[in-house]
């Protein structure tokens, strides 16, 4: 696997990842940590990334494969710089997320599972953010966004949109 | 004795969540009491007199469980604090982790020390980003200052905390499911027994508590337990963080005694139903409890009470609903969240939760037939109980209430073509078009 063979943790993921293994008594139950490590350094968890964590770890491939499928939460190949996760469980539905969900698939275009073309956006519908009392809500990326009207979802897009045109994060 | 919060009092300070703060209010003593002072099974002993039961939903007494861990073990025990908070409905433990994390990590200490645990792993949901960022903050600092580490303040007694982060998935806040995700696995639950407290995280006996439960303790050593069960109910006695949210005016975390009247922390506390309507339903402790009618609401807040009242306190995650709520939305809206959510395990479970959903689905679209009433209560009665966790049970119990109680709303949706939102979208539908979606 050629591309496994450029794909590494750099000495400070590797720092991480060693004090990682000094808090559990199994190597294994090192993985769901050590994924967020390969998330933030590789981008995204695609399958060489994954297969990078499991040579790593001396773990069949599979299994991470398994354990990062399972979860919804990990950064899968081929979001945009961008996540747009909508709660859409009851309490935003009852306060609007509905209606978010529509501004943002207007704005930029994408429908929900979509990536908008310039690959700054991806939109997802997500299950209960715990933060019912500032509903709506969107997790974008690590942050969230809480008590939205619809002029705030315009100016998040546009927020966002500057940042990238300024190259930040 | 007047009710004295002890969540939630600061935390309109800027510095609330500082180490700093925390002990110039008295932080950390009651820790060192525990640490310096105390015999293991007398602080056991004292919870148990406390009667502090289980914040997480179940309600089990905390004591009790603590004192199902073997005294005499050649494993080491571990302690596995649930903070997945997952529950629809309920975010008040975040308020602890974000607002007052030493108050959790007091907690942890005094729990640890009775039960003899020199590791606690904190399992935060994934999405709780800043949450856990203010965690291991908080952790690095209470290390620093030697209150966790090699003498945790100034005893003997050793201590680590790990922050595990899960990854977006509602089942990890079952217990067993929790322990399975820690071990770097999928987060599927386990039959029982062997209970975690015998045979738990890597195979060893664990306590498992949630963050409020344990965020209790050092108020509990301050007063005593006497004083303690004095506030609220004798049988679920103890300050409740109460979640409120939906159609209300003023939805957040409340911190009051438990068994607090429901229609008053809707009216009083969450500012009421919004924009003057009038109250439908109400789901007093998460989605998976038994939903409520406006007429039900005069019940306290507390574990007894709910359960008489057919329902359950829960994570104490209240969701208001208002009279221009379709109940026929709300279940769909409720089920695809445990379809989504079931871990695949147990047939029943995957099945049923599946079914549910396309039901509630068909009905809200148009295509709804007057035998899927019964067809949801039939399949709810071969989903409960038959599965290795709850997830099936927190499904079917929302969707027999909710068909049962607002029948009406179920009846007119399959009579009118659908619920009154989709008919607004699709006024051209007579019904049945999409039926077999």
């Amino acid at each position: 696997m050629t591309v496994t063979e450029t794909l590494a943790f750099s000495d400070e993921a590797m720092k991480k990842y060693e004090w990682l293994l000094s808090r559990y008594p199994t190597r294994k139950a090192a993985l769901l940590p050590t994924l967020r490590i390969a998330e933030s350094e590789f981008g995204e968890l695609g399958v060489p990334q994954m297969k990078y964590v499991a040579d790593l770890m001396e773990i069949p491939p599979a299994t991470v494969f398994g354990v990062v499928t399972f979860y919804t939460h990990y950064r899968r190949a081929g979001v945009g710089k961008y996540h747009l996760q909508v709660c859409s469980t009851l309490s935003c539905a009852l306060r609007g997320s509905g209606d978010v969900v529509s501004r943002v698939t207007e704005r930029l275009g994408i429908g929900v599972g979509e990536t908008s073309d310039c690959g700054l956006f991806t939109l997802s519908k997500v299950e209960c953010l715990g933060s019912c009392d500032t509903a709506p809500v969107i997790q974008c990326n690590d942050d969230y966004h809480e008590g939205l009207s619809l002029e705030d979802v315009d100016a998040l897009i546009e927020q966002l949109r500057q940042e990238a045109g300024k190259g930040g994060a | 004795m007047s009710f004295r919060k002890i969540f939630t009092p600061y935390i309109h300070e800027d510095k609330c969540h500082s180490l700093k703060f925390y002990r110039s209010n008295g932080g950390y003593e009651q820790a060192r009491k525990a640490l310096n002072d105390w015999q293991p099974d007398d602080l056991i002993e004292t919870v148990k007199a406390a009667n502090l039961r289980g914040r997480g939903g179940a309600g089990f007494p905390t004591g009790v469980k603590w004192g199902f861990v073997p005294k005499q073990s050649d494993k080491p025990k571990y302690l596995a604090v649930n903070a997945d908070e997952s529950e629809p409905g309920t975010f008040k433990d975040r308020l602890i982790m974000e607002k007052n994390p030493h108050l959790l990590l007091e907690g942890i200490i005094i729990c640890c020390k009775a039960v003899g645990i020199h590791h606690a792993y904190i399992y935060i949901r994934g999405e709780f980003v800043f949450g856990a960022n203010r965690l291991q903050n908080a952790i690095d600092r209470a290390y620093s200052e030697g209150i966790l580490g090699e003498n945790c303040l100034g005893s003997d007694f050793k201590l680590d905390v790990t922050v595990h982060r899960g990854a977006g998935a509602y089942i990890c806040g079952e217990e067993t499911g929790m322990l399975t995700s820690i071990e770097g696995d999928r987060g599927q639950p386990k039959l029982k027994p062997p209970f975690p407290a015998v045979e738990g995280l890597f195979g060893c006996p664990t306590v498992v508590n949630n963050v409020e439960t344990l965020a209790n303790l050092p108020y509990i050593l301050e007063i005593g337990a006497e004083e303690y069960r004095k506030i609220g109910p004798e049988n679920s006695p103890g300050p409740k963080l109460f979640c409120v949210s939906g159609h209300v005016e003023k939805p957040g975390v409340f911190e009051l005694p438990m068994g607090v009247s429901l229609r008053t922390l809707i009216d009083e506390h969450a500012g009421g139903v919004w924009k003057g309507r009038k109250l439908k339903a109400v789901i007093p402790g998460g989605s998976s409890a038994h939903v409520l009618t406006a007429d039900e609401c005069d019940v306290a807040m507390d574990i007894e009470s709910l359960a008489a009242a057919g329902t359950m306190l829960g994570s104490a995650g209240v969701i208001v609903m208002d009279e221009t709520t379709c109940m026929v939305d709300a279940l769909l809206n409720i089920m695809r969240f445990y379809h989504h959510e079931s871990c695949g395990q147990c047939t029943p479970c995957r099945e049923g939760t599946g079914w549910l959903e396309k039901i509630a689905h068909r009905i809200a679209v148009g295509g709804g037939r007057m035998e899927d009433l019964d067809l949801v209560t039939e399949v709810c009665d071969r989903m409960v109980g038959k599965t290795i966790c709850a997830l099936a049970d927190a499904a079917a119990f929302p969707a027999e209430s909710i068909v049962k109680k607002f029948r009406e709303d179920f009846v007119a949706a399959i009579e009118n073509g659908g619920s009154p939102a989709w008919v607004k979208r699709h006024p051209a539908n007579t019904g049945g078009a999409a039926a077999h979606v």
